[in-house]
């Protein structure tokens, strides 16, 4: 079942490459219902996952344990929990999103549709991988689809972004590399087997091996993720890539480097994970407060959005610092920060996924990202402007959105173990409040100064305003979200305590 | 029961937003139906005072509880929206987009002041502040009016962040709960801490001094956002907060000598802004800083049911105010008061209203703000002297401001105004008027105990006959002879402007926000990407080294021999195509040999 969820996208791909003369409109509503049928399979997992986690440990649902590469023991083993499961569902909704707005797209639709269809496969399975070679390849796998898309589809200096944005994330995935083989050797019996390794805590009590494992997995990760101050291929990136690209790179590829921390990082390196709270809990400060200020002083609507994602990831850094702080003390708020950390990562999904398609339709009418080129917007675009507004409240956490329950839980949960860290990270929610406000205000507010643009097209209303939608779900009902992710994250209390 | 409550104006405000210019024409009848409605459920909850709660977060549940002050605050906030939304009814301009936001604005006051956990508190506080910025901003054309709303939710979102603090802190403390009601109990430290967060963000949101700049851009919105924002809803938010939280802040006395100290003096600088302010909207808006100082000063004396009166008073009070200002904006186009000079006499309907309830607001014998005040000026003569003096110069104050507005609008004048008050317009002040005057019956002892009762479970000091008596020959005084002397108020630039509070603000924080923004912008280009990009050239510079220097030699030694090894030797340079899909070839080449020496080494083990 789990299989045939990660890999339909690509069979879809092969086929749509195989058969030849297609007609573009059956390329676009094959990609349309493939991605349809993945949200489709996604909510069936999700109903059907059955909590197995309590007592022991280490369940996981519709698990597959194959052969693989026997030689060094790594196997095709898959499984989601309450963890992954959230994310499978994020990275189906944004997909089938991104295949609605690309509707009326007409440059090469056919190499564009099989990309974002393998990315697809490879961001699942990222998610549901449960053996470090296997997280690895599709970790990998994604760098180069987003290297295809940035180079093929991009703006103006498409090449040379792409270009920075591949060297950089693949040093940063080499590093991870050396991470797993160092945790493979200290295996007994070696392995790559992500369930194994969390059970052994192979590194416990190995000071300097583990902490230098622990650096390189973390450097990995948080290039990735990406952390200040390894996060200056992101804004090039986002800048030159096209719309689907963006929200793909900012929603789901992020997430890759997060959700590392909390599926490698944190189980399996427990007590070095501890030792190191106070730094990883310094890098996401730095990285709250530093993404918000210089995102700030952007005049580029689309480069701005990418800094606040520096931002909103160095919430989750900082909450998955301060799990490991308050571990010993007060049950509440780790799992507070470890669900909050969760929350987060879809929460940024959602909203900022859409922020870019928002985007996208900015630079569609006006030919720019530039700020200042713009003004008045709202008066011949209300649609646009009402669901910039609310994206753009959605992101600067206010209540009512799924940010908002990301954000409260983060610094709830973090306060009691960081107090003068998370005090401080609170800043960043009034920078971005500022910093949102006076872009809306230079886009869509007072006289209006370009000639008339075009409103949102139902494709785009379509595409852009169920993420929305699904933000607010979140915001107000975040119950069914987290019913799935608080024993899983309790788990990851237990694990990261031992 | 207590969901409906909050859910009509909500849901209705949103269905109304979602539904935008289509919904237009049916905005006013659904607002005021939505309002009634909530009116009515008010009354009931009011009487029936249920408590519900849903479980939320891990460990903390979204909960709604009418008490007693709840009750007299849900009523207080229903009253003024139907008053409210019928005059806007009378204001063509004000559609659907009007209409949604106020609802939702006053639903989230309603849920403000019925949470019984942090979470509940702060989602509602904090969207309340996101209402009053588009409807500040609401003629969003105007970029004036427009940076005013973000000015206004970017001062309350930044001491909003008290209550992230304190919500953290509780949960530090041990309030795993977050209960609002188990904050006292919490011990030293945190509960400190939590205090400060509380009082931090009651102070902004209430426009406290320094904060007070925020309310004087609100006045960019339409008169019935004033009219609403000033009196039952956001100002008084932050009130009604520290009243609600007077527990913890009679167990942290520094925190209560703050808040009594900034309600205080408050009440008196802020009434000094508003003897000095020529635009009547303006002087109506610093008295509201200075009319909800004397809450936060009875909160901060343990004055819970004194200050609530005060709350009640005052909401019934600014709302007429207001709404007559509107009013007179709406049928001249003027808000000066030079401007204003004998518009009373024009329209005598709202000029009367505006006269009873500025009366009121002078604190004149017997209408209500003279009985609620007295009862603050009570619990602060019980405290300290000097607080009680400080307390009444700004009830002195207080009469003075009211007294030049009346004594301008009641002014003889030749000249003929033109403009009419719709009917919907006028519907709405009476009623309110009648309110405001009425509620001087709280100076009846019994009527006091029995609202004491409903409110607090402790009872303060009630002013003796000669407090009474004192405030009300001042008030009386002071308008008397502002009201003969009118024209020689003194008005220096520095109370004109606000104490020059948004200058300094702007100053201090947001011009070295937004350099050290660019000074980390340039930074981040230069310095973190220029190290990234130095170190790429590095690597790039080095290669050719490689390839110009030993290449070179390799090659040398290659021609030498045979040529199959030059074969070879092309071969060799060949990877090094400079295209990415060829690096990646060789990087899965690498990988595959590492595999093979992994395997090589754990098979030698």
């Amino acid at each position: 079942m789990l299989s045939i969820v990660v890999f339909l996208p690509l069979a879809v791909a092969a086929v749509l490459l195989a058969v030849p003369r297609l007609g573009d409109a059956v390329v676009r509503w094959t990609w349309v219902v493939a991605s349809a049928v993945e949200v489709v399979l996604a909510v069936v997992l999700w109903v059907g996952y059955r909590d197995n986690t309590a007592g022991a440990g280490y369940g996981y649902g519709y698990e597959v344990n194959r052969r693989w590469i026997p030689s060094v023991s790594s196997g095709y083993h898959i499984g989601v929990d309450g963890i992954s499961l959230p994310l499978i569902a994020l990275t189906a909704v944004l997909f089938l999103a991104c295949a609605v707005y690309s509707l009326r797209m007409t440059d090469r639709i056919r190499s564009f549709a099989v990309l974002f269809l393998f990315l697809e496969t490879v961001c699942l399975g990222v998610f549901v991988s449960l053996d470090l070679i296997l997280f690895f390849v599709f970790f990998d796998l994604s760098i180069v689809g987003m290297y295809f898309v940035i180079a093929g589809w991009g703006h103006r200096d498409r090449v040379r972004a792409a270009l920075q944005f591949f060297l950089y994330t693949f040093l940063g995935s080499l590093a991870l590399l050396l991470g797993f083989i160092g945790l493979y050797l200290a295996a007994e019996p070696n392995t790559f087997d992500m369930v194994a390794l969390t059970e052994q805590n192979p590194l416990a009590g190995k000071g300097t091996v583990a902490a230098l494992v622990l650096l390189a997995i973390f450097v990995g990760l948080a290039i990735k993720t990406p952390t200040v101050p390894f996060h200056t291929w992101l804004p090039p990136a986002h800048t030159e890539a096209p719309a689907a690209g963006s929200a793909i790179l900012a929603g789901v590829l992020l997430k890759l480097g997060t959700y590392g921390f909390v599926r490698i990082a944190m189980p399996m390196l427990p007590d070095t994970w501890r030792d190191w709270a106070w730094a990883i809990i310094a890098v996401g400060v730095v990285s709250v407060l530093y993404g918000a200020l210089v995102a700030l002083a952007q005049q580029n609507f689309k480069r701005m959005i990418a800094y606040t994602s520096v931002n909103h990831m160095g919430y989750i850094v900082l909450a998955v610092g301060a799990a490991g702080l308050v571990s010993t003390s007060d049950e509440q708020a780790q799992s507070l920060a470890s669900t909050g950390a969760v929350t987060q990562m879809v929460s940024h999904g959602l909203i900022t996924g859409a922020l870019f398609l928002l985007a996208g339709v900015l630079y569609e009418r006006g030919g720019t990202y530039d700020l200042g080129s713009y003004g008045g917007l709202a008066a011949s675009t209300p649609r646009f402007a009402g669901l910039t507004a609310v994206a753009a409240f959605a992101s600067l956490g206010l209540p009512g959105f799924s940010g908002f329950i990301a954000e409260f839980q983060i610094f709830t949960g973090s306060l009691p173990g960081a107090p003068v860290a998370t005090a401080l990270s609170f800043l960043g929610i009034l920078v971005t409040a500022a910093l949102f406000l006076r872009a809306f205000q230079r886009l869509f507010l007072g006289p209006p100064t370009k000639t008339v643009a075009a409103d949102l097209t139902a494709t785009e209303t379509v595409a852009i305003a169920p993420l929305m939608v699904l933000a607010v779900v979140l915001g107000l009902f975040p119950r069914f979200l987290l019913d799935l992710v608080e024993p899983a994250a309790h788990t990851l209390g237990t694990l990261v305590s031992r | 029961m207590l969901w409906l409550l909050v859910a009509v104006p909500l849901l209705a405000g949103g269905a109304l937003l979602l539904a935008g210019r289509r919904a237009d024409r049916f905005a006013a009848p659904i607002g005021i139906m939505a309002a009634v409605i909530a009116l009515g459920t008010s009354i009931t909850v009011a009487a029936r005072r249920p408590a519900v709660s849903a479980s939320y977060l891990d460990g903390v549940s979204f909960g709604l509880n009418v008490d007693g002050l709840s009750a007299v605050m849900v009523i207080t906030v229903s009253v003024v929206l139907v008053a409210v939304l019928v005059f806007a009814a009378g204001e063509p301009e004000l559609n659907a987009r009007f209409h949604g936001l106020m609802l939702v604005f006053a639903g989230a006051m309603l849920v403000t002041v019925t949470a019984t956990t942090f979470v509940t508190l702060l989602m509602a506080w904090e969207v309340m502040g996101a209402a009053s910025y588009a409807l500040i901003g609401y003629w969003w054309r105007e970029s004036r009016r427009a940076s005013s709303g973000t000015v206004a939710f970017l001062t309350t979102r930044g001491a909003d962040l008290g209550l992230y603090l304190a919500a953290g802190a509780a949960l530090a403390g041990g309030a795993a709960s977050l209960g609002l009601g188990d904050l006292a109990s919490l011990p030293d430290g945190w509960r400190d801490v939590v205090a400060a967060g509380v009082v931090l963000a009651a102070l902004g949101k209430s426009a406290q001094f320094p904060f007070s700049f925020w309310l004087s851009r609100a006045m960019d919105g339409p008169s019935p956002v004033s009219a609403l924002l000033h009196s039952a809803t956001m100002v008084a938010a932050g009130g009604y907060l520290l009243l609600r939280l007077q527990p913890l802040l009679g167990a942290t006395p520094w925190a209560a000598a703050v808040v009594a100290w900034g309600g205080a003096l408050t009440a008196l600088l802020l009434g000094a802004v508003a003897v000095a302010q020529t635009d009547l909207k303006q002087l109506l808006a610093a008295s509201t800083c200075a009319q909800v100082g004397f809450m936060v000063l009875a909160a901060g004396t343990a004055g819970v049911a004194a200050g609530t009166g005060q709350l009640v008073a005052h909401a019934l009070t600014k709302s007429v105010l207001f709404l007559c200002a509107g009013a007179w904006l709406t049928a001249l186009g003027a808000k000066t008061l030079p401007a204003l000079r004998g518009v009373a006499r024009r329209f005598p309907v709202v000029g009367i209203s505006f006269t009873v309830a500025a009366v009121a607001l002078a604190g004149v014998p017997p209408l209500s703000i003279w009985a609620t005040k007295d009862h603050v000026l009570a619990n602060a003569w019980h405290e300290s002297t000097p607080l009680y003096l400080v307390g009444l110069a700004a009830a002195a104050l207080s009469a003075a401001y009211a007294a030049r507005a009346v004594a301008l609008v009641w002014a003889r004048e030749p000249n003929e105004l033109p403009g009419q008050v719709t009917r919907w317009h006028q519907a709405a002040l009476p009623p309110l008027a009648a309110g405001a005057a009425l509620l001087g019956v709280l100076a009846v002892p019994t009527v006091w105990q029995r609202f004491a009762e409903i409110v607090s479970v402790q009872e303060g000091p009630s002013p003796s006959w000669w407090e009474l008596l004192v405030s009300g020959v001042v008030a009386l005084a002071v308008a008397g002879a502002v009201a003969v002397f009118v024209d020689k108020v003194p008005a220096p630039a520095a109370l004109r402007g606000w104490l020059g509070l948004e200058t300094a603000a702007r100053t201090l924080v947001a011009k070295p926000l937004d350099a050290t923004a660019n000074a980390l912008a340039r930074f981040d280009d230069r310095v973190v990407d220029g190290g990234v990009r130095t170190s790429a050239a590095l690597g790039a510079a080095f290669a050719r080294v490689v390839d110009n220097r030993v290449e070179w030699t390799v090659d040398g030694l290659v021609r030498g021999l045979a040529r199959m090894f030059r074969a070879l030797g092309r071969l060799a340079r060949r990877p090094q195509t400079g295209q990415l899909h060829h690096y990646y070839a060789q990087a899965v080449v690498a990988l595959a040999v590492l595999a093979v020496l992994l395997l090589m080494l754990s098979n030698g083990r």
